[in-house]
Formats: structure tokens, sequence, C-alpha cells
């Protein structure tokens, strides 16, 4: 049922940003490759930045590592930068729903170096999510 | 599910329609973001009378930083111009054979591209209406030619309809068309549209549909040679005995449907999209080497900003030379910063608390395009595919053909992908290995008896990681817009913000040379009032 949201949710996101937002592709690309958990998640979104080792990268910026990121121990704090963005980071509470991104930061928060053994939940997201803009 | 030629029932009517409706809709809203705005060009600036020795330091060589230099020492101030990289253009750039390009994380890439062969891994298509950008390329000698944004013969490929096979756009706007006229006919048949229209313009819309849906007297789309004068025949005309053509097979409705055609025939549709567009001759690169010809004498290179401060005096901008090493600090009156907001975010400013969280607010786009070179010219010569775009549904989203050098023997790169959103990002995580391999695999669909077959080699750039930019264009919404938009753009005591990012013609180099024109303007003002 989660991943039939998520499906959703990016097909809505490719639908809406099909028709000319800016100089962009147009109406191809509506059903690209939907990840299956957060493992592909992480390889089909996060890793474009912060790369396949999770070391990130530095050029005119950086891109943080979350390898052995101390920030990670406080689910809150990945779970809000990935709803909300900051910066570079841009958001995702309009193209990836409650669960993907749950199971996307509890993969990376036991995955590179991390051992943040508590699982995040779809409805710690929802939280941080429904508390946007107030 | 719409059936194919029996009488549909007035929800598959509705339904047809509203794709077209639902376009149209999005399309409103889009023009409420400004994305589908015109652009507004009053001519060049003209600012002169510059206090005298009054100076400028601007950061970026990119359109917005060079044309504010190439204005503002016309204005008379001294003006030098700090930039990251160890050339000037900024996103107006293109890979040529021989040129190195090495993303975020390491990866390197040998662009081996025959001579004469590009890539433009961003800016590709000039709108006839950026008047700004068209005078400042004949200004400064930039020579532009036709680029070939929509060719009826170039295919539309949907892994949902037809059996994943690509289908020539002619033929399923014709269809998509024609069924939409046939539908229409029978709903004013069916005095569906008695409350709307009276007699007379019911019978006037019918002979508009009979003439824009190629309908026969029966107000019927039907295999015939009419029908097939749009969608394409199954024997063309010819000469002499056997010259007389052949029609054509119509196409599903629910496949034409299905494969998103209504879609494609929107975004033609859109303003900034339509017919006629144009290309530097050479490569999207020439644009700043126009540019650049007018003030690369301004320019410091390898200059990486870690610092940008001011106070009542002026502007303190602290540079690392990342080719020698070493930190400077440079002073100036004023600074125009052109610097993308995803690299500014991360550099130590004593600006505002609210310029900050404007710079902080816009996230970045993605996009991923990757050039593959192929032995010769498959489209042209066994496709009659020259120029334009085949769109997919897959990540790659489209394969585009060159737009010169026609008929030509030898190597020819096409545009293998131009993917965002999801598929951007997909195509950015892989190594460029990995990004070549599935631009094949996908574009297959199209020439798949060539396609692997001619392939010599490929160059990608994933905008995400490219160091000077670390993203494509800023990306605003309805609620950052109304936020930090203002916030953005205002002058702050002694510096201004300028480029694609500081406009509402987002992601065009219009937006950028716009934005830079208004920025200026109001940095010149400041500095005589001052």
């Amino acid at each position: 049922m989660t991943h039939i949201k998520t499906l959703a949710a990016l097909a809505a996101f490719a639908l809406l940003a099909s028709p000319a937002l800016a100089d962009e592709p147009g109406p191809g690309g509506t059903k690209p490759v939907i990840p299956k958990n957060g493992e592909e998640t992480y390889k089909m979104v996060c890793q474009a930045c912060h790369m396949a080792d999770a070391k990130g990268a530095t050029g005119a910026g950086t891109f943080p590592a979350l390898a052995g990121n101390d920030k990670l121990g406080t689910a809150e704090y990945p779970i809000f930068m990935v709803v909300n963005g900051k910066g570079g980071m841009p958001y995702f509470y309009d193209t990836m729903s409650p669960q993907q991104i749950a199971e996307v930061v509890t993969y990376v928060r036991t995955h590179f170096g991390n051992a943040y053994k508590d699982p995040v939940t779809a409805a710690q997201v929802k939280a941080i999510m429904d508390a946007r803009g107030k | 599910m719409i059936s194919g030629r029996g009488a549909p029932t007035r929800r598959q009517l509705l339904s047809a329609i509203g794709m077209m409706g639902g376009t149209a809709a999005l399309y409103a809203m889009m023009t409420e973001f400004g994305h589908a705005a015109e652009t507004r060009f009053p001519g060049p600036p003209n600012l002169s009378g510059a206090r005298p020795g009054a100076s400028v330091i601007i950061l970026g060589a990119g359109l917005a930083g060079m044309l504010a230099a190439y204005e503002l020492r016309k204005a008379g101030y001294k003006v030098r111009i700090l930039e990251y990289q160890g050339r000037a253009g900024g996103r107006n750039w293109s890979l040529y054979g021989g040129d190195k390009f090495t993303e975020m994380g390491g990866a390197t890439q040998n662009v081996q591209f025959a001579k004469g062969n590009y890539l433009n891994p961003g800016p590709w298509r000039i709108p006839h209406h950026h008047r700004t950008l068209l005078h400042y390329c004949k200004a400064f000698g930039v020579a532009l030619e036709p680029f070939i944004q929509f060719n009826h013969n170039a295919y539309v490929h949907n892994t949902d309809a037809f059996g994943g096979k690509p289908q020539r756009y002619r033929a399923l706007a014709a269809d998509f068309e024609g069924n939409v006229a046939e539908l229409l006919g029978k709903a004013i048949d069916q005095k569906s549209l008695d409350t709307r229209l009276t007699a007379e313009d019911q019978d006037r819309l019918k002979e508009a549909l009979r003439n824009w849906g190629m309908l026969d007297g029966d107000m019927r789309y039907a295999k015939n040679l009419r029908s097939s004068s749009h969608r394409g025949y199954d024997l063309p005309p010819g000469g002499g005995v056997n010259g007389a053509p052949q029609p054509s097979d119509l196409l599903p409705f629910d496949q034409v449907v299905r494969s998103g055609i209504a879609t494609n025939m929107a975004f033609f549709m859109n303003e900034e999209f339509q017919t006629t567009m144009f290309q530097p001759v050479g490569g999207m690169g020439k644009i700043g080497e126009g540019f650049a010809r007018q003030v690369g004498d301004l320019v410091t290179y390898n200059a990486k900003v870690t610092k940008l401060f001011q106070d009542k005096t002026g502007v303190t901008v602290t540079y690392t030379d990342t080719a020698k090493g070493g930190t400077t600090e440079a002073k100036a009156d004023f600074c125009v910063c052109t610097i993308p907001l995803a690299v500014l975010s991360q550099i130590e400013t004593n600006m505002t608390e609210k310029k900050t969280a404007a710079i902080q607010a816009v996230p970045y786009s993605n996009s991923v395009k990757i050039g593959l070179e192929m032995k010769r010219r498959f489209w042209e010569e066994d496709a009659e595919i020259f120029g334009g775009h085949s769109f997919t549904n897959q990540d790659i989203s489209l394969i585009s053909y060159p737009n010169f050098d026609y008929f030509k023997t030898g190597p020819a790169v096409l545009l293998g992908a131009f993917a965002s959103n999801a598929g951007g990002y997909r195509l950015a995580g892989m190594t460029p290995e990995q990004r070549i391999e599935t631009a094949l695999e996908q574009g297959s669909v199209f020439h798949p008896e060539s396609y692997r077959k001619e392939f010599m080699n490929g160059a990608s750039v994933a905008w995400n990681r490219v160091p000077w930019v670390m993203g494509c264009c800023a990306r605003w919404n309805e609620d950052t817009r109304k936020t930090h938009y203002q916030e953005l753009v205002a002058v702050e005591d002694r510096i201004v913000l300028a480029g694609e990012h500081a406009s509402y013609v987002g992601c065009w180099m219009e937006g950028a040379l716009l934005s830079s024109i208004d920025a200026i303007t109001r940095l010149h003002k400041r500095a005589l009032e001052a």
C-alpha cells in the first residue's frame, strides 16, 4: 500500500513538472523507475549529491557526508531536512510519501558507519510534514 | 476505458477532452507562478555618470555577471569580476572533443567527440521572443541558426501504449484531433451543447471540427486520403502509373489517449517552446565566449569566494586561488553577486537574516544531459528525422537530434537524455559509464536496429554534481515567491543579487540578463544617491 502511495506521489510530481517549468524536458519522463525500499531510494535520489559512499563532495560548496554523521543521532534532524530542505538540499515533502522518507532515513541511519537502531516511522515523518508552515 | 471506434458515451467524451482542460488549467497555474511570462526588454540600460573612481566587484562570470560588467564599465565604474572556474560563461557552456570534465565525487570524463560535434549540457534553445539575449548576441557577433523544436516526424514513446512501440507524433496528433472532433460533433448532434451555443453557432462549430479534424462528409474520422493527409499515408503520393496514394490505418483511440500525446501537443503550445527557436552556430558556449570577448580582461579566474562582507565604507570579498593557493581580500564600493544560491547559501556573509533566509529557501533543479556520438545519422538516413525531439516516459525523457550539418557523412552527436525530477536524480547518482548504458538501453526503443550498433562514445553532465553550481536552476514555488522573492532581489546597502534565480524567467538565459539589467539599474541609482 505504501508503495502505491509513493508511486502516486512521484507520478503527481512528474505530471506537475512536465509542462514547461522553465527550460525543462517537457512531456517525457513521467514513468521513472520507482524505488522499492530505503536502500533503493538512497541510490535513486540521495546519492546524486551525497554520493554512493555517502561521503559527500566538495566543489564551490559542499554536499555534507552522511557517513558517520553525528547529526543523524536525532532522527528528527534528517527527517526535517528531507521534508523541508535548506540551501542546497531540496525539499521532498511534495514528492515523497512519509513511508518512503521513513525508510530512507532509517536506511541512512543504519548504514555508512551509522548505527542508530531505532527505526524511523511514517508517523514521525507525517508529524513533521504536518508542522510545515505552522 | 475509451473504446476504439464505437459511439462514445458522454463520460468518454469528457474524459477525452478533460485531458486538454487539465493541461490548460495547469498552464494557467504556471502562468501565475511566472514561468510562462513573456520576456520584457526595454532595451540596453544606458547607464551613465558614475561617480569618478566608484568601483564594483562582480561575483561570477556567467551571463548575468558579464552583462553587469559590460554595462557598468560603460557607465564609468571601475569593474572587476571574480570567477570560480578557469573559464567564463557559467552555465552557458558546450563540451567538445578534447574537453575534460570532473564532476563532484571525482569522476572524470574525457570527451571524445569528433571535430565540430558538441553537447550543450545547459541551455540549448532560445525562444524568438527572448529579446535581451538576441540583442546581445547580435551586438557581440554571436551567429544564430534555427533550433528545430517541433518535428512532426519524430516519435512519441510510452511504455503503457501500443505495447511500448513508438509512434510518429504526426499520426498520434492527427488521430487525437480527429477523434476529438468527431466526438464533439456527436455531442452537438446529441444536443449536449444546446445551452452553450445557438443552432447557428453549432453549425459553424461542426464545420470547423470537420476542417480541423479531417472528418468526412458524415462527420466521421475514418481511414481515407483526407485523414492520411494529416497522419501520413500507407503509400504516399508518387509519380506516373502507380502514383496514386494509399490511405493509412488509424490507431486505436484508447491507445492514442494513453500515449500521452495531448501532453506533447500542449508542450509545443507553451509560449516558450513555440517555433521559431534558435541556437548559436557551433555550440551554446559561443554566447559566453561572445560576452567574454567584451569583458574577459576584467575576470580573475580560479577565485573561490569564501566571505562576502559589507560595512559603511564598502564591500570586502575574501577569495582563495584554487589553482595557486593563497587567500586575498578584494575591496570595492559595491557588489553584484551572481553566485548561484546553492553555493551562495554556504558562503559566509553579514547580510540580514531575511536576505539569508531567502538565499537558503530556493532549491535547485537537477537536470541531466547525455550526449551520444553515433557513427552515422541513422535518424536522418533511415527514419527521415531532421532535428527535433522524440519523447519517452522513461527516465531519459527524450532524445533530441542535431540541428545542423544535415545529410553529412560521419559521426554526429545526438542528445541521449534530458532528464529531470525522479529520472534526473537516478541518472545523476550513476557513474558516467552507467549513465551512458542507461541512455543506450532506453533510447534504443526509438531506433532499435541502429542505436547500439552505431554508438561510438558519450559524455554526461549531471547538474547536481557540477562543482561550480551544484544544481541546475533555482526552483521557486508560489509560497517561496511570496515569502522570499522581493527580499532576494532587493538591494541591501551595497550588494545586489542577480542571475536567473532573481527573475521570473527562471532557468532561461533571458532571466539572467533581465535580472542583471534590473539589478545594476537599481544599484547605479543607489550609488548616485549615496
